[in-house]
Formats: C-alpha cells, structure tokens, sequence
C-alpha cells in the first residue's frame, strides 16, 4: 500500500516564483490496485510520482509505505521496492552497454553488485524469452548496443528491466508517449500483462483516455494539483471514454482555456 | 633508437594515468584535477618507501591505494558536500601539493643508489644478459599491460558494469537501488588510483621524486584518451583501453618531435597548442540522460 497523506508540495519557495502545486494533497493506493492517471499538463502527474519515488522532496505530509513512514527515506533505499519507467525512453536503459549487459545488470537489483562476472551466461536464454515476449526481434540481437535501437525498443527494455526483479510498485510516467501506436499497443499490453503477473501494485500516468479507461482497476483524474475525479471498482469499469473526454472539457472550461 | 625507446616508456607510463583519466573522463564523464595531485602523491610514497628501503615491488600496491584514498576523497568532495567535480578535483589538487611535500620531506627527493623495480637482485638475476638495455621498458610493459587487463576484467564484473552505468545514466543507477554517489567515489578512487600508479613507475624511472612532476599530468591524461579514442572509434575490435594507451604513446611521440624544433621552455605553450588541436579534432558532443524529464 503507498499512501500519500497531507503533502504540501511548493516549487521555488521563498522566490518570486513560488508556486504552490499540492495543498494537502491526500491519497491511498491499495495493495493489487492499478491506477491510471489522466489530468491536463501540469496538473502534478510527474510531481506526484517524483514525491512517491523520493525524487523531489516535500514541505510538508508523509509517505507511507506498507504503514512504514519513508518521507525521509532516499530516493534509491526506495528503489528497492519500486519500478519505474520514465516518458523519455533513454532513462530506463543504459546506452553504451548491449542488450545482454543490460539485462544482466537490472537481473541484479537488490543484490550486491561485487566482483563477480557481470554477464550471468545461464540466464542468457531467460533473458531471451523475456525479449522473445516484446514481438520486436530484440532476443537476436543480445550483443548489439542499446543506444543503437529505437526509442520503442528501449522503452520494451526498459519495461522489462523495470520488473525483472520482485518489486512491488510500479511507477509509469506516460511510458507510452513517445512511441509510435502499434508499439505503444504492444507495450500497454505487455504492462499489463506483467502487472497481472507480479501481482504488481501499479500508479500509470498516461494522455491516452482509452488506455486509461480500459487498462486498470482505478481512474484518477487530476487539476491543479487536485484530485477531480476518483472512480474505482464498477464505476471504472462501466465508465467509457467520452465520459472521460466531457469530463476533462468541463474542468478545462471552467478555467477558461 | 634511443629516443623511439624513450618515447615508448614515457608512453606507456602516462598510459597507466591514462588508464585512470579514461575512467573519470569517458566512463564517469567527471574532468578529474585530482591526477596533477595524485600523480606525485604516488610518486613521493615510492620515494620515501625506496628511501626506507622497503622492497621496492610493494611501493606498487602501496602507491595505487594512496592514490585510491585521495580519490575516495575527490569523490567525498563532490558527492557529500555538493561542490562541482571540477572545482572537488581542484581542492584536492591544491591539498596534496602540501601531503606530498610532506610525505616526501622536500620538493626533490633523488633515489639514485637504491633498488628500484628496474634495478635490483631480483630482477637482475631473471632477466637474461641479451636484454638487460631493454629491461626498463619491458617492466614497464608488464605493469602497464597488468594493469590494462585488470581493467578490463573489472569493468566486466557487476560492480564494472554499475560504473559504466553511473557515467551513461545516473536515473539507471538510482533505478537499481543503487547510490549513485557511491559508484562515483568508487570509479573515482580506482582513477586515482591507476594514476598514483602511474606516478610510482615514472619517480622509479626518473629515479628523483619532484614536487612540480605533476603539473599538466591531467593535460596528457586526457590528450592520450582523447587522441586513443577518437582516432580508433571506427575499430570495434580493439578495447577502449588498448585505444588509450596506444594514444598515449603517440602523444608522447608527438612532444618529442615538437622538442626537435623548439627550446624547452616552450613546452606549456606547445602542449596547451597540442591540446587544443586534439580537442578541437576530437570534438563530440556527449549526450547526456537529463533527469526527471
Ligand atoms: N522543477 C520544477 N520547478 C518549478 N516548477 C515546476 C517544476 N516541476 C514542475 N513544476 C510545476 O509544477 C506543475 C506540475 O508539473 P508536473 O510536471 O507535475 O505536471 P504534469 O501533470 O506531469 O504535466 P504533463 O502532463 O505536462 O507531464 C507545473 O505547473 C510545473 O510548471
Ligand atoms: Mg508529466
């Protein structure tokens, strides 16, 4: 369970340009649920996810985690525990270093990371029913430089680096944006997919309403560092994306944008 | 056929600070000053041991974990008290100007009469008589070489493949779980360390410890990293590594041909020239991962 519990959250304080984006900012995400997030830009999606992971901090309120307080605990302590993938592709991966490399290195985490062999070459054919999975050819290709594949195929590494180990969180910040929407079907899928089989407690920002309305088993919609809309359980589940679309118009309007 | 010799120890010896700029500069993407530091650190360790009279084989390890401990203490710089990396590498330079000193008694410290690892019972009673007007370059190749394939093992090991991860990605690191700041200390000591080392052979093969042996060290670290690297990026075959230490042979070369039509006390302006043109040829722009896109 992670809970978000009265966070104050301002960007710039004590400037000019202080600016105040969560005012006792509250919320629970239960154990096996997965949450997708729509909200307009700048809403606090990322910097919601950011306080979550312990990337920026806050002024005030607490992060639970499993009923363990973990406000001031690091960003990488957290890590432990929690998956994520970034918009930008290039920030789950590690370009310099081949396909092969890089799966062994995320095979890793939460072990010790000492003077044994970098390359597990036992899990080599694990590693490629993984790959196999994407549909992208990626299990021929173990030698070949991460940097020299596309941005859809590094985001598919990326997803599966994320989730190689036992976490428990999974963190998605429009993991989806930057692909194109055949690979991006495929990426969706196989999220979800992994989600089901982990047994994964997942947050999913995303700008794609079907995907928010049709993937996962609660809906958030955010503004202004607010939580405007909460559907979970067959709520979410009769909900359809017009619904979602009107929804989102209405807060747009009463802004005046 | 003497100066060609020269040139080849000269290189090889830089090869190993060399080595350990390639670490902090193209692995770690950190422009490390601590090298003009930890160069005669080494350096004034060795003259000192030598002087003692300890073996002078064990002045090798002893001046790597030196050089490693001053790293350790770049990376502490820059990682726990937040100070730029070039400005921690600068602090750190400026603060063994004085350890050396100390650790060396005075700023020129000869240790012509005593054993080195060139020069005693041991090494002299292994190497055949046919060689011995090769016997210094071909210690020299030893270590440098030892110290190239350790390198290259270790940056295949797990702890090596994090390190490489921490100069291409730090989001990545932070990923695993892992403090980056932590990799950095460590890819920072074992820099710091080769270029101790490399500081330990060149006092030996000067036979004199002096103060000033480390000004511009970082200057040819990175011009034989830069010249290696770029002039075999098309060579997939050949290591990084290997790349580097054939740059620093050629960097050597290309000071010694200068000296042939200048006066010594051009060398700086020689160098700074000879530096910039290999930057300049060299010129690539290093993408880097910027976080919380
Ligand atoms: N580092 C920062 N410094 C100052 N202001 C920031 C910073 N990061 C975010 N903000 C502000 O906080 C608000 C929320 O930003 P955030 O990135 O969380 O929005 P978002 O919902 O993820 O938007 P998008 O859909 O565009 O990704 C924005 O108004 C933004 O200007
Ligand atoms: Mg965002």
């Amino acid at each position: 369970m992670l809970e978000l519990k009265g966070i104050d959250k301002y960007y710039n304080p004590g400037t000019v340009n202080e600016m105040c984006l969560f005012d006792g900012f509250n919320l629970t995400v239960k154990d096996g649920e997965f949450v997708s997030v729509v909200g307009s830009n700048g809403s606090g999606k990322t910097s919601m996810l950011n306080i979550l992971c312990g990337s920026i901090p806050v002024e005030h309120g607490s992060i639970v985690m499993d009923g363990q307080d973990i406000t001031n605990m690091k960003e990488y302590r957290r890590n432990r525990r929690i998956g994520r993938v970034y918009q930008n592709p290039a920030m789950g991966t590690c370009p310099s270093m081949t396909i092969l490399e890089n799966m062994s290195l995320a095979d890793n985490k939460g072990k010790f990371y000492g003077l044994g062999r970098g390359v597990n070459r036992n899990r080599k054919e694990h590693y490629r029913e993984l790959l196999a999975r994407l549909g992208l050819g990626l299990e021929d290709k173990l030698d070949v430089l991460v940097g020299s594949l596309s941005g859809g195929q590094r985001q598919a590494m990326a997803l599966l680096m994320s989730t190689m180990t036992d976490v428990d969180f999974l963190i998605l910040d429009e993991h989806t944006a930057a692909l194109d929407p055949k690979t991006a079907e495929i990426i969706m899928e196989l999220t979800d997919q992994i989600v089901r089989e982990k047994n994964l407690t997942a947050v999913m920002v995303t700008h794609n309403l079907r995907y928010a309305v049709e993937y996962g088993n609660r809906l958030l919609m955010m503004h202004q560092g607010k939580i405007v809309l909460d559907l979970a359980g067959e709520e979410k589940k009769a909900v359809k994306v017009d619904d979602i679309l009107r929804q989102f118009n209405e807060i747009s309007i009463e802004c005046g944008n | 056929m003497g100066i060609y010799m020269t040139i080849l120890e000269q290189g090889l010896i830089y090869g190993i600070l060399a080595l350990g700029v390639y670490i902090t500069y193209k692995i770690l993407d950190f422009p490390d000053l601590t090298v003009d530091g930890s160069f005669p650190l080494g350096a004034a360790l060795t003259a000192t041991m030598i002087t003692n009279g300890v073996n002078p084989y064990l002045t090798l390890p002893a001046s790597f974990l030196i050089g490693a401990a001053a790293g350790v203490c770049t990376g502490l710089i820059h990682v726990k008290c937040k100070v730029r990396d070039l400005l921690s590498g600068i602090i750190m330079m400026t603060a063994l100007w004085t350890v050396n000193l100390r650790l060396a008694g005075t700023a020129n410290v000869p240790i012509f009469s005593k054993d080195s690892i060139f020069d005693n019972d041991f090494i002299n009673g292994v190497m055949p008589e046919a060689l011995s007007g090769w016997k210094k370059l071909i210690v020299i190749a030893v270590i440098t070489v030892a110290a190239k394939l350790l390198l290259d093992l270790y940056l295949k090991t797990k702890s090596g493949f994090l390190l490489r991860a921490a100069g291409d990605n730090e989001v990545l690191v932070t990923s695993l779980a892992k403090n980056q700041g932590n990799v950095k200390i460590l890819g920072l000591s074992i820099a710091n360390g080769l270029v101790a080392l490399a500081g330990c052979v060149f006092c030996q093969e000067q036979r004199v410890f002096e103060i000033s042996s480390g000004t511009g060290a970082i200057v040819i670290g990175l011009a034989s990293v830069i010249i290696g690297t770029s002039l075999f990026k098309n060579l997939t075959v050949m290591k990084a590594t290997t790349a580097v230490l054939i740059g620093s042979v050629i960097y050597k070369a290309c000071v010694a041909a200068a000296l042939k039509f200048f006066e010594p006390q051009d060398m700086k302006l020689i160098t700074a020239v000879l530096f910039l043109i290999i930057l300049v040829i060299g010129m690539e722009r290093r993408k880097k991962v910027k976080k919380h896109a």
